[in-house]
Order: structure tokens, then C-alpha cells, then sequence
């Protein structure tokens, strides 16, 4: 059933996720929302492989899926604790203001 | 009952043993343990040679040698090299010289090293020198041979300095090493050519091919070969480190520097006799640096004043002549003499060391005279000693230098009036040394006097075992003319059998040998004589060193100043010319080069680490376009 869309379709809606993705994480100031671009790009990327997964019969691709979404989790973890950190000392998340990351 | 094999290759394992014992435990061990020890891995070898030598004196038909090869050692390509063994006559009786001469020599030590701090690390060297002066001889290819001609060098160098805390010493042992480098430069060159031209380093493959390579390239090979003896055996122009050997104490000088170590230039060349005889280039060359060797060494000992440095002299001397021999192709001749020398070169450095001994650390023979109350002992077996090197008959100098002079004589009046004369010098600075040393009064200071004593019986024992060699030494080869048999020529002959054919043989009659024999005779005593008249009747002794000498004699006791020489031709451009690397090349060339690369990345870093501004969404944009420009290439490629 799944087969009876055109794969284009499918990879038309990843390419876009990606580039709001990449767009959100370029323009925006807010860590949180970087955060989530950051995710949906990973999601985009996790709809490709299962697409292609699907078409080509083939369970590798949606095996790689799940490695993603656990290490996503993970980085979430990891990523949320650090906005924690940052929250408390700069009492902002503007990442703007973390420009002392040089030299 | 053990194979011959095993017990072939059980000859170098015990000193090796012996040194590993010895060296691990040096902290642990006792004096005694020590002695024990490495007195009993020598004598153990002693043992084996003397079963090996008569086995091979058993074996009446076929090939009269044991061959073992314990395994391949280096397998590259066309080159094979295996650890392997030849014991053949030859190598037989360098067998019984190096353990027989080397074990006493290490019971010597027991008594003049007996309150050495380092009395451990003494033993633990000699017997590591055993073991490779037997991996020397006993090799039977060529790499084993330099192996062994290696560690001998290394040995020696360890125990010329062996008392480091001494700056001299130490120069000394530098210097040894260094002037051996440039021989064994030469001989490892000829070693490579002779794989190049014979496809193997193999003794019994080499010899028989010899007659198919053409003579200019066995001449280059035998001269590159003969370069590394003259280093390792002390001839002209690079036996100055032979002196300065001294330094070490009295027993090395013995085994090393006068009974074994010096020797094995003659065993080489004497080995590649096959290879010398098809040139006889090289073999004029030998005869020439051999001769000039012995008159030049033999002059200097005249004037000099130490009494080991005497005896050094004497030996470069004494080489000079085992040369000569060799070089006019009596190689038995050269190797009879240099199984003699051993003896008696080995008896007079131990009684010089008993003397020293005695003197606490005095070598100046000024400053002796009239010990032979005090030293009775070393007294005689010193003059049986002297009176072997002088060729006295019936002593074992005797005969083997007799030998020699014949063969020199039927090649040439000239050479043999110059080797007798170098003999005849010999004789009359061994018996000044003898005369000064024990005779007429005595110059030693009082409190030396007081405290004079005959050596312990460690020390006597192997002076009065070495004298009798110098006695009996010489009967192994009897001349015809004496009514002998001449028995170590005939012992000899299979490994100078291929070599035979291309020198030829000379033969002098009886009368002539018994003239000759009977002119050098009596000119030995004449000048026995008048040493005597000079230093016991008058009392002469030489000169102190402030004193002024006359331009020959000053000359002489400034031992023609080729250390100077060396040192201004060699030793001072060498400086200058480093000294021009440091400035020019290493201060002004690459110095330069490199602080100026590292001086110019530093701006240029501090402009390049301005691209960090620290802006999290300015990293963020730099490296999505990063990213879509290699996907970009990517996707174009």
C-alpha cells in the first residue's frame, strides 16, 4: 500500500524537513529551537532511510533508524543539560551570547 | 659418550656462560665464586680443546676437520649465512693457545686483580673476550670470523679502559677502538667483495674457486683483508694504539695485547692462504709492512722506559716479524712463531706484572734494579722469558725465529739482514730491560723496599707453567737440519696444502741453515754482552726525562713522533674542519633555515586564529556551506 505513492513524494518531504532544518538552525538564536532543527534534520534524514528501506525490500536502512532515534535520545539528554548549565549562569539561551568560545 | 659435534660447539658456550654468569651476579657473587667460575668455564673449554686436538691427530684418513653448523643464521636472497664451526688443525692450535694461555692468565688475575673494586666486572670481561677471540677462530665462514674479530675489538677496548675514573685510560681505549674501526673498515670491504666475486662466505666454498678469479681482484680482496690485520695486529702505519693499550691492566695486556687478540691478523691471513699465495702482490706488500714493522717498533723499544711499554713495543715488533713470514709465504713458519711468542710474550707480561705488583703500581724501570733477591721466582722464569725471545737455543724463540730468517734469507740477502737485525735489536732491549729491572742495585725508594715481596702463588703458579712452554715451546717444530722432524709442519700441511702449489718451495742446504743459525746465535750473545757490560758492569741507567738526549735517542723515546704526526695530519683538520661545519653550515645554513620557517608561521598564525570570533551561529553557517560545497563537488565529480 505504501508502495502505491511514488518514492519522489517521500523524498521531496525529507528534502524539505532538512531545509527548514538547516534554515532554522542558521537563523534562529534560540538554543531550544536549534535543538529542534537539529532533530527534525535527524528526521528527515530517518525518513529517507526508511523510504528507501521500503522500496528496495531491504531491513538494514530501518535497523539504522533505530540507531538514530537512540542516539538522538541521547544527545537530547546530553544537549538538555547543557542548556541547564547555560540557562543558570547566563540566565539566557540566546547563544549569541556564548561568544567568549574562541581563541 | 658425546658426539665431537656437540663437544666442537661447547668450546665457545662455556666462557659465554661463564660471562653471563659473571656479569648478572657481578653484584651477588664473591670473589672466590668469581675466580671459580670464570677460571672454570675457560678451563672447561681448555679440556674440550685438548680432546678435540687429538681427535683430529686420530684422524688419519680423509679430511682432518670437524665441521658443525649449529643453524642458518641469515637467509636473504642468494646470500646465506649460517652460525658454523670449522676446527682444523689450525683452528685446533689456536684452540689450546687461547684457552690454554687465557685460563692461565685468568688464575694470574685471581692474584694481581685480588683487591680490584672491580674485580667482578674484571672476569666477566675476560671471559667474554674468550668467547669471541674463539668465535674468531673457530668461524667457519667469514661473517663468524668478523663477529668474533668485532667482539675482540669491543673487549678490548672494555679493559684497556678498564679503570675509568682515569681520563688517559680512557683515551687510550678510544683510541684502540678507533684505530681498529679503520682496519676493520678494510676488512669488512673484502669480506663483501669476496661474496660479490665468490657468491659465498663460506670457507670451504671460497678456497676451491680462488684459482677462477682473476688476480687483480684477489689481490684488492687479500689487501683490504690484510688492512684489518694490520689494525687488529698492530702493524705500520696503525699499530700507535698498541702502546697506548698499556693502560690496561697487566694480565689484558697478556692475553690480549700480546698472546691472543694481536694474533688473530696472522691466523686471518693465515687462514686465507690459498687466497694470498694466488697474489703475490699482497703477499710483497705483507712481507714489506711486516718488516718495516719490526725494525721500526724494535728501535723505538730501545728507549723506552716503561717496562710494559717495553714489552709492547717488543710485540708490535715480534708481529712485525710473524708478518714477514707470512708475507714470504712460509705461513707454518709464521704461525709456529706466533704459538711461541704467545708463551713467552704472555711469561714476560705476567712477570712484569709481578714486578709492578710487587712495586705497587711502579712501571719505570729507572726506578727498579736489583729485584732479583726480592723476586726470585719472577726472576727466573723472567730470564727463561727473554732468553725464549732473544733465540737462544734450545728456548722456544729459538726456533721459530730461526725459521724465519731462513725462509727471509732464501728469498733475500736483504730482507734477511734486516730481520736480523730487528732480532738482534730485540735482544738487546730485552736483555737492558732485564738488567735494568733485576740487576745491579736496587733504586727503588725506601718505603717501596720495605713493603717488596714475592708475588702469591696464583701469580707464581702461571709464570712457572708459561716458562715451560718457553722452554719445550719450540720442539714442536724441530728443523731438519737439527735432526727434528719438524712435527707441526707436518701437522700444518693439510691446511696449507692448497697453497703449496703456488709458492715455491725454498730449500736451503744444511751447512748454509747451520751458518746462518750460528751467526745470529753468536751475534745474540755478542750483543748480550755488551748489554751487560753497559747496564750491570757501569750501571748505566737512562736518562731522566727532564734530561736533554741527543737527537737520535730523542727521536726514539718520542717514539718518532708519529703521534704527533697523526695528530697534525689528522687529528687537527678534522677539528678545523668540523669547526667549519659548526660555523658555516649548522650556525649560519641550517639554523637559519629553520628559525626562519618558525619565525614566519607565527604571524601568520596570529592573523589566521582571528577567524575564530567565537560567534556559535557564525561556526554553524561556515559549516553547512563547508558541508554543501563538498557535496556539491561530490555530486559533480
Amino acid at each position: 500500500m505504501i508502495n502505491t505513492i511514488p518514492i519522489h513524494y517521500y523524498l521531496w518531504l525529507a528534502a524539505i524537513l532538512f531545509s527548514i532544518g538547516v534554515l532554522g538552525v542558521l537563523y534562529r538564536r534560540n538554543a531550544i529551537i536549534i535543538f529542534m532543527c537539529i532533530e527534525l534534520m535527524l528526521n528527515a534524514v530517518n525518513l529517507v532511510m526508511v523510504t528507501f528501506s521500503s522500496y528496495m525490500n531491504d531491513a538494514a536502512g530501518q535497523v539504522f533508524v533505530f540507531f538514530i532515534m537512540a542516539v538522538a535520545a541521547a544527545e537530547v539528554a546530553v544537549g538538555l543539560a547543557i542548556l541547564v548549565m547555560m540557562y543558570r549562569n547566563t540566565k539566557t539561551i540566546d547563544i549569541n551570547i556564548l561568544n567568549r568560545l574562541k581563541w | 659418550m658425546v658426539s665431537i659435534e656437540l663437544l666442537t660447539s661447547l668450546v665457545p658456550f662455556f666462557p659465554l656462560l661463564g660471562f653471563l654468569i659473571v656479569a648478572f651476579g657481578s653484584k651477588q657473587l664473591s670473589h672466590g665464586a668469581t675466580s671459580v667460575i670464570a677460571c672454570g668455564a675457560v678451563l672447561v673449554s681448555f679440556i674440550i680443546s685438548i680432546i678435540l686436538f687429538t681427535h683430529l691427530l686420530g684422524i688419519s684418513t680423509g679430511e682432518q676437520a670437524i665441521h658443525v653448523t649449529l643453524f642458518d643464521w641469515i637467509s636473504v636472497g642468494n646470500f646465506s649465512a649460517s652460525l658454523s664451526f670449522l676446527v682444523d688443525p689450525l683452528s685446533s692450535l689456536m684452540l689450546l693457545i687461547i684457552t690454554g694461555v687465557g685460563f692461565l692468565i685468568h688464575v694470574y688475575s685471581i692474584g694481581y686483580m685480588h683487591d680490584d673494586a672491580g674485580f667482578n666486572r674484571f672476569f666477566s670481561y675476560l671471559n667474554l673476550f674468550v668467547f669471541f677471540m674463539l668465535l674468531l677462530v673457530m668461524g667457519a665462514n667469514y661473517l663468524v670470523m668478523f663477529i668474533g674479530w668485532e667482539g675482540v675489538g669491543l673487549c678490548s677496548y672494555l679493559l684497556i679502559g678498564f679503570w675509568f675514573k682515569n681520563q688517559a685510560y680512557n683515551d687510550a681505549a678510544n683510541k684502540a677502538f678507533i684505530m681498529n674501526r679503520i682496519g676493520d673498515l678494510g676488512m669488512l670491504l673484502g669480506v663483501i667483495l669476496i661474496f660479490i666475486h665468490f657468491g659465498s662466505i663460506q670457507y670451504s666454498e671460497v678456497f676451491p674457486k680462488a684459482t677462477d678469479i682473476d688476480t687483480s681482484t684477489i689481490t684488492l680482496i687479500t689487501i683490504l683483508l690484510f688492512i684489518g690485520a694490520m689494525g687488529k695486529s698492530a702493524q705500520l702505519p696503525l699499530y700507535t694504539w698498541l702502546p697506548d693499550a698499556m693502560a690496561g691492566p697487566t694480565p689484558v695486556s697478556a692475553l690480549i695485547h700480546a698472546a691472543t687478540m694481536v694474533t688473530a691478523g696472522v691466523y686471518m691471513v693465515a687462514r686465507n692462504n690459498v687466497l694470498y699465495a694466488l697474489s703475490p702482490i699482497a703477499l710483497e706488500l705483507i712481507m714489506i709492512v711486516g718488516l718495516a714493522t719490526a725494525l721500526f717498533a724494535a728501535t723505538i723499544a730501545l728507549k723506552q722506559n716503561d717496562i710494559k711499554k717495553v714489552l709492547a713495543y717488543s710485540t708490535v715488533s715480534q708481529l712485525g716479524l710473524m708478518f714477514l713470514a707470512l708475507g714470504l709465504g712460509s705461513f707454518t713458519a709464521g704461525i709456529f712463531h706466533m704459538a711461541t711468542h704467545a708463551f713467552f710474550k704472555a711469561l714476560l707480561f705476567l712477570g712484569a706484572g709481578s714486578v709492578i705488583h710487587a712495586m705497587h703500581h711502579e712501571q719505570d724501570i729507572r726506578r727498579m734494579g736489583g729485584l732479583k733477591k726480592y723476586l726470585p721466582i719472577t726472576f727466573i722464569t723472567f730470564l727463561i722469558g727473554v732468553l725464549a725471545i732473544s733465540g737462544i737455543p734450545p728456548f722456544a724463540g729459538f726456533f721459530s725465529k730461526d725459521e724465519i730468517l731462513a725462509s727471509a734469507f732464501a728469498h733475500n740477502k736483504i730482507v734477511w739482514a734486516l730481520a736480523v737485525l730487528a732480532s738482534l735489536l730485540t735482544v738487546f732491549y730485552m736483555f737492558r730491560l732485564l738488567f735494568l729491572t733485576f740487576f745491579g742495585k736496587t733504586r727503588a725508594d725506601h718505603h717501596t723496599l720495605e713493603h717488596l715481596h714475592e708475588s702469591p702463588k696464583s701469580i707464581t703458579l702461571p709464570l712457572m707453567v708459561l716458562a715451560i712452554l718457553s722452554v719445550v715451546g719450540g720442539f714442536m717444530g724441530v728443523p731438519e737440519v737439527l735432526w727434528g722432524s719438524h712435527w707441526l709442519s707436518g701437522f700444518l700441511a693439510p691446511v696449507f696444502a692448497p697453497s703449496s702449489k703456488f709458492i715455491e718451495a725454498h730449500h736451503l742446504s744444511h751447512a748454509t741453515e747451520f751458518i746462518l743459525m750460528g751467526t745470529v746465535v753468536f751475534f745474540t750473545l755478542v750483543l748480550i754482552g755488551i748489554a751487560y757490560h753497559r747496564y750491570v758492569n757501569k750501571n748505566h741507567v737512562p736518562a731522566g726525562d727532564d734530561q736533554p738526549l741527543g737527537t737520535l735517542p730523542n727521536m726514539l723515546s718520542n717514539k718518532y713522533y708519529v703521534d704527533e704526526l697523526y695528530d697534525f695530519i689528522i687529528v687537527k683538520p678534522l677539528y678545523w674542519i668540523s669547526g667549519l661545519f659548526d660555523t658555516i653550515i649548522e650556525r649560519l645554513g641550517i639554523d637559519k633555515l629553520v628559525s626562519t620557517i618558525g619565525n614566519s608561521v607565527v604571524p601568520l598564525s596570529n592573523a589566521a586564529r582571528l577567524l575564530q570570533s567565537g560567534g556559535i551561529g557564525y561556526y554553524i553557517f561556515v559549516m553547512v556551506i563547508g558541508i554543501v560545497v563538498i557535496l556539491t563537488l561530490a555530486v559533480i565529480r
